[in-house]
């Protein structure tokens, strides 16, 4: 049994975050209980192609409905790895995000930004076997919301990733390269490293765009990475 | 200057937001997009083990629930087993039981729900076998990264009482905190875990 390098707490943010105002109720109050990595959590699903549509990963595509979606074509690429370099195939890799307006496709938001028709602003896809995933879209727009009186999220893409163990589960957001919003963000500030800010910030990849046609972003995603087992642990103890 | 160590950084969390609806349970924002959902529904007919019920509120720091968490879980199948080769106990993979499950909390009552079999006890570190449990990790708006917790079932005492995980918990009050009640709805078992933020109930959270 493989265990993970614990959560590293001087990169991952706090639970309470006063600037981020939602996360003060939201946050426990007790120090949380470090548990060494048993069966339980060094497991996880294991999803397939079969979990996935053809479409799923083109978001220019995949809630076309007789038209393509307004705003600037990218793909976003890169890979998962984990903190020794080695890549995380077959991983379930699940995004999100407004349209190009800044508008979500959801019931709760009510920002004036209109709906695209054409588009969604989901998809997912599986990381290969060198931990490489890919998809198509639209790059998002900023939009305000109620943090402070004006406060605005920059352009991001959330990411849900899984990684082989249920431990290496993982919620993020991925910035673009140049945008002034990203300094100015309660939410981007709950993480108080500047390198760590930085390693969310996707640069433009022009080479691996497609030429007249659609730009591209890339970015890495480093998941937990697993302790060689240099002197037996006995962990199952048979 | 000593040598350097080569690892990566890992990538930061941050929180799922509001709208984690759209891209998790598409279904739950408003809208249908994808063939296949992941959804609450652990079990097919198929599936080998006792039919329970998984549910709670997600409540937060002023005991409000938090009607736009979501909650994923975790768990061995009825022998004990986990659908994942990180597993090597000798035990059967249950074919028609992924183990892993998904749900928003609804937006009116609060509630996540999850269908899915009791599970079966699982070998723990050196030897001692853990209680029966399921894996909690829940995300929102505030909640800059997942948390989790564990889920035990408050009719298996004996083996409650040896388990490894729960005997670290140093207050019996919060020890509590981590076990499900069981009870009966229409012949069926369910079990009430609700997820506390802050105060007296606080929820056990861990760092694992």
């Amino acid at each position: 049994m493989s265990e993970f390098y614990q959560w590293d707490r001087a990169i991952q943010p706090k639970a309470f975050t006063p600037d981020y105002k939602t996360s003060v109720l939201r946050s426990p109050k007790a120090a949380l209980l470090s548990l060494e990595n048993s069966l339980s959590e060094v497991t996880g699903p294991v999803f397939n192609h079969h979990d996935i549509g053809p479409l799923d990963h083109d978001l220019i595509r995949n809630y076309a409905h007789g038209g393509d979606p307004i705003g600037e074509r990218i793909i976003v690429h890169g890979r998962i790895l984990d903190e020794n370099g080695r890549p995380v195939p077959h991983t379930l890799i699940e995004f999100w995000q407004a349209n190009a307006g800044g508008r979500y496709r959801h019931k709760k938001d009510t920002y004036l930004a209109p709906i695209d028709p054409n588009f969604g602003g989901c998809g997912r896809c599986l990381s290969d076997d060198n931990g490489a995933y890919f998809f198509r879209t639209i790059k998002p727009g900023p939009y305000p919301w109620r943090n402070y009186v004006n406060s605005w999220r920059p352009a991001h893409i959330h990411f849900s990733i899984f990684g082989s163990g249920f431990s290496q589960r993982l919620i993020t957001q991925m910035y673009f390269e140049g945008d002034p919003l990203i300094k100015l963000c309660p939410i981007v500030q709950t993480i108080t490293d500047p390198a760590a800010v930085e390693r969310l910030i996707a640069p433009l990849d022009l080479n691996a765009s497609v030429p007249l046609d659609t730009l591209a972003y890339r970015f890495d995603i480093v998941l937990r990475g697993t302790r060689s087992t240099l002197f037996e642990n006995r962990l199952e103890g048979n | 200057m000593p040598q350097e160590l080569n690892y990566l950084k890992q990538t930061a969390s941050q929180t799922a937001g509001p709208y984690v609806h759209i891209g998790l349970a598409p279904g739950r924002a408003g809208f249908d997009i994808f063939d296949h959902n992941f959804g609450h529904i652990m079990v097919t007919p198929q599936t080998v083990g006792e039919r329970i019920i998984i549910e709670g509120l997600v409540l937060d720091g002023t005991g409000t629930p938090m009607r736009d968490a979501l909650v994923e879980l975790w768990q061995a199948n009825a022998a004990g087993k986990y659908n994942n080769p990180a597993d090597t106990q000798n035990k059967p993979i249950d074919p028609h039981f992924r183990g892993w499950g998904r749900s928003p909390c609804d937006f009116e009552t609060g509630f996540y729900r999850f269908e899915t079999i009791k599970p079966g006890q699982v070998m723990g570190r050196n030897g001692k076998p853990m209680a029966p449990h399921v894996s909690l990790w829940i995300v929102a708006r505030g909640i800059n990264i997942g948390l989790q917790t564990r889920a035990y079932f408050s009719d298996e005492e004996a083996a409650n009482a040896a388990d490894p995980i729960l005997n670290l918990v140093e207050q019996d009050k919060r020890r509590k905190t981590l076990i499900a009640s069981r009870s009966e709805r229409d012949g069926q078992a369910v079990y009430r875990f609700d997820i506390v933020f802050q105060g007296e109930n606080e929820t056990v959270f861990f760092d694992v």
